[in-house]
């Protein structure tokens, strides 16, 4: 099925988006850590995992996701929030720990929350998958047509998490769909090392689930399996695994020296940029004019700036904050 | 001849590669371990010259790799693990407590389990609830774990060799603030001067740090540091304070804090864990039950007040102990 100008032009507005957020993200983080690399320094600091190369899986299964349906995510979370549809200038500002952040500035880049998209992640490997199984299991108790998503890298399909909640997903029935996001490498482990089979898409049959590898740098690709998965769970057919094979454009971290790639490796990905691969797909089709891309990039350059204009005007959370929030407050 | 200085993770570094070539049981484990040397250093250069089948990169497959140690050590391996935060426990918990810690004794002393889980710990550079904490501890509560924590590059490697021959279970937590990371907030005591030939440093020795009269900081790890600092300060005051690093929990050295306790009456405890049901707790305990008499005032504690690390600068400087706030609350201290 081919897919509509307007709907290709969504996915590619999107995936502009993450990229121009992220490329800003790590400018901003490396203020106050030059010329010595400090990583407690600067306004944005501790480790920062970025998504540029990746944004091709987050667009193209969040496209078909509604504000109510649960995503869980990772350490490297900011795509998948970005295509979720979040308030950019409370994501930046919690990036910068501000008051005004999605979190009050207690959460920081690898812990971000919105409730009101039903998103949560974290920095632990693999944590996120179960809770996608519980939020699905919720979500078939109360008879409702929602998908939960879990978005998770392929070192994390080596944790017990994983497995456990692929075969609770699949005995369960349950509305859930797996993301893994295979971009070759867990930090510096490349996949040939952790994993003992080719793809984590043959791991789907030993649960019974439905699994199907997708070019992660194929933005209709991507599309299209996911949109297969998400509508089998809102059916009521059960979970689906989906591998997309992806590529990090920026190394595992910001400062990553990177010394572990085989030489030439990441340019011949570069050679395949999801979002350079799709505006070519539309100028080819006459759907996108090099003005109209620029007049995108524009408005996502502005739109960031913005975000990052509130964040650096919000105020620091006060020191006693760090006290509250353990519990309930009771009202 | 001039003293040979290195960093903290040279100096872990050093103790395995010299433990290797000693003793053929002797392998590591762990996460980014091989050719990226750890992510905080602690093997760098191992693998280059053991190989990989020495020096193993895993898959993020704790519970796996970690029971997997305990298993080798059964059958006579001496494995070291290194768990990449002390953070990322969780998944491996049921094999660090309930099997690592526990096979020698429930096997009633037939089976050992001489294996090293080294893992990073410690916060203030803004990395949040998840990769921030120390937990020491946590693991010191469970009968059975030996637990070291070092804060200089020279205990560092006497305790790493001492817990690759031990043949208990031991874990190893070392502080990323003093590893002497190129990466971190500069630390001027995270070099220092480490001798090249092997030697060991007994389990259960504090070392007094700084030595005092008007009050004893007991402490450990990178509030050694600090609290050290905090002393120059104090000094300037009039304020003569011990710092006693305790560099093990388990085994503990309580004479050496009973000593000190006695000859100043007063005792500041400096802990970068979670306050309550912890160290700082069960310091004071020991001083009651065995030196009540001789306390001028109340021990006073500093530790992280019960609350997650949060991320945001100013929330986290609020609840790790700083230079600053040791002094103060070893001020408040003398004037009781
Ligand atoms: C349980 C656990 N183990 C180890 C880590 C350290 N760690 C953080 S990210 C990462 C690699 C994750 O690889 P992958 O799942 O492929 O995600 P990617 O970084 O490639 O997006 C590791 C080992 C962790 N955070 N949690
Ligand atoms: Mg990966």
């Amino acid at each position: 099925m081919a897919l509509s100008r307007e709907t290709l032009l969504q996915l590619y507005e999107m995936m502009v988006k993450i990229r121009t957020f992220e490329e800003r993200v790590a400018e901003i983080y490396y203020e106050g850590k030059q010329p010595v690399f400090n990583i407690a320094a600067g306004p944005v600091p501790g480790e920062m995992h970025l998504y540029s190369g990746q944004e091709a899986v987050a667009a193209g299964v969040c496209a078909h996701l509604r504000p109510d349906d649960p995503v869980t995510s990772t350490h490297r979370p900011h795509g998948h929030l970005i295509a979720k549809g979040v308030d950019l200038k409370r994501m930046m500002a919690e990036i910068f720990g501000k008051e005004t952040g999605l979190c009050h500035g207690k959460g920081g880049h690898m812990h971000l929350f919105d409730p009101e998209l039903h998103f949560g992640c974290g920095g632990i490997v693999g944590g996120g998958i179960p809770h996608a199984v519980g939020a699905a299991l919720a979500i078939k108790k109360r008879g409702e047509d929602r998908v939960a998503v879990s978005f998770f890298g392929e070192g994390a399909a080596n944790i017990g998490a994983f497995h456990e909640s692929l075969n609770l997903a699949a005995l369960w029935k349950l509305p859930a769909v797996f993301i893994v996001e295979d971009n070759l490498y867990a930090i510096s482990v490349p996949k040939t090392a952790s994993t003992a089979v080719r793809s984590n898409a043959e791991r789907g049959a030993a649960y019974g689930i439905p699994a199907v590898q997708v070019d992660g740098q194929d933005v209709v690709a991507v599309y299209e399996a996911a949109g297969e998965a998400v509508e089998r769970a809102r059916r009521g057919e059960g979970p689906t695994l989906i591998e997309a094979v992806c590529y990090r454009f920026r190394g595992h971290f910001e400062g990553d020296p990177e010394h572990y790639l085989p030489e030439g490796e990441k340019e011949r990905w570069k050679q395949r940029d999801p979002i350079v691969l799709l505006a070519k797909q539309l100028k080819d089709q006459g759907w996108l004019t090099d003005e109209e891309a620029q007049a995108i990039q524009d408005r996502m350059t502005a739109l960031i700036a913005e975000a990052e204009a509130f964040a650096r005007e919000s105020a620091y959370p006060p020191p006693e904050a760090a006290l509250t929030d353990v519990f309930v407050q009771a009202e | 001849m001039a003293e040979r200085l290195l960093t903290t993770a040279r100096a872990i570094a050093e103790a395995i590669a010299q433990e290797m070539e000693r003793d053929e049981r002797v392998f590591v484990m762990g996460e980014d371990i091989g050719a990226y040397g750890g992510i905080f250093g602690a093997t760098q250069g191992l693998l280059e010259k053991f190989g990989p089948e020495r020096v193993m990169d895993t898959p993020i497959s704790e519970m796996g790799f970690i029971g997997a140690a305990v298993g080798a050590a059964t059958e006579g391996m001496r494995p070291i693990a290194e768990l990449m935060f002390v953070d990322f426990f969780g998944v491996a918990m049921d094999q660090i407590f309930n099997h690592m810690a526990k096979i020698h004794y429930m096997s009633g002393g037939n089976v050992k389990v001489p294996m090293v889980l080294m893992t990073a710990i410690g916060g203030g550079y803004s990395d949040a609830a998840q990769h921030s904490q120390c937990l020491y501890s946590l693991f010191a509560h469970t009968p059975g774990i030996k637990v070291v924590v070092p804060s200089t590059p020279y205990d560092a490697k006497g305790l790493m060799i001492q817990a690759i021959r031990d043949d208990d279970p031991v874990m190893y937590f070392f502080h990323k603030g003093i590893m002497g990371l190129g990466w971190m907030a500069p630390n001027p005591r995270a070099t220092g001067p480490v001798p090249e030939e092997p030697y060991t440093i007994p389990f259960g020795q504090a070392d007094v740090k700084r030595e005092g009269s008007d009050l004893t900081i007991l402490t450990l790890s990178l509030m050694v540091h600090r609290s050290l600092d905090a002393a120059e300060q104090l000094a300037e005051e009039g304020i003569s304070a011990e710092v006693i690093d305790l560099r093990t929990l388990v085994p503990l050295d309580k004479a050496t804090i009973i000593e000190s306790v006695k000859k100043t009456h007063r005792v500041l405890i400096v802990d970068e864990d979670y306050k309550s049901f912890g160290l700082s707790g069960e310091l004071i305990a020991i001083i009651a039950e065995e030196a009540l008499d001789y306390v001028d005032a109340p021990p006073k504690r500093l530790a992280v007040p019960d609350v997650p690390i949060p991320y945001s600068r100013p929330l986290e400087q609020e609840v790790i102990p700083s230079v600053d706030r040791i002094v103060q609350a070893a001020r408040e201290l003398m004037a009781e």
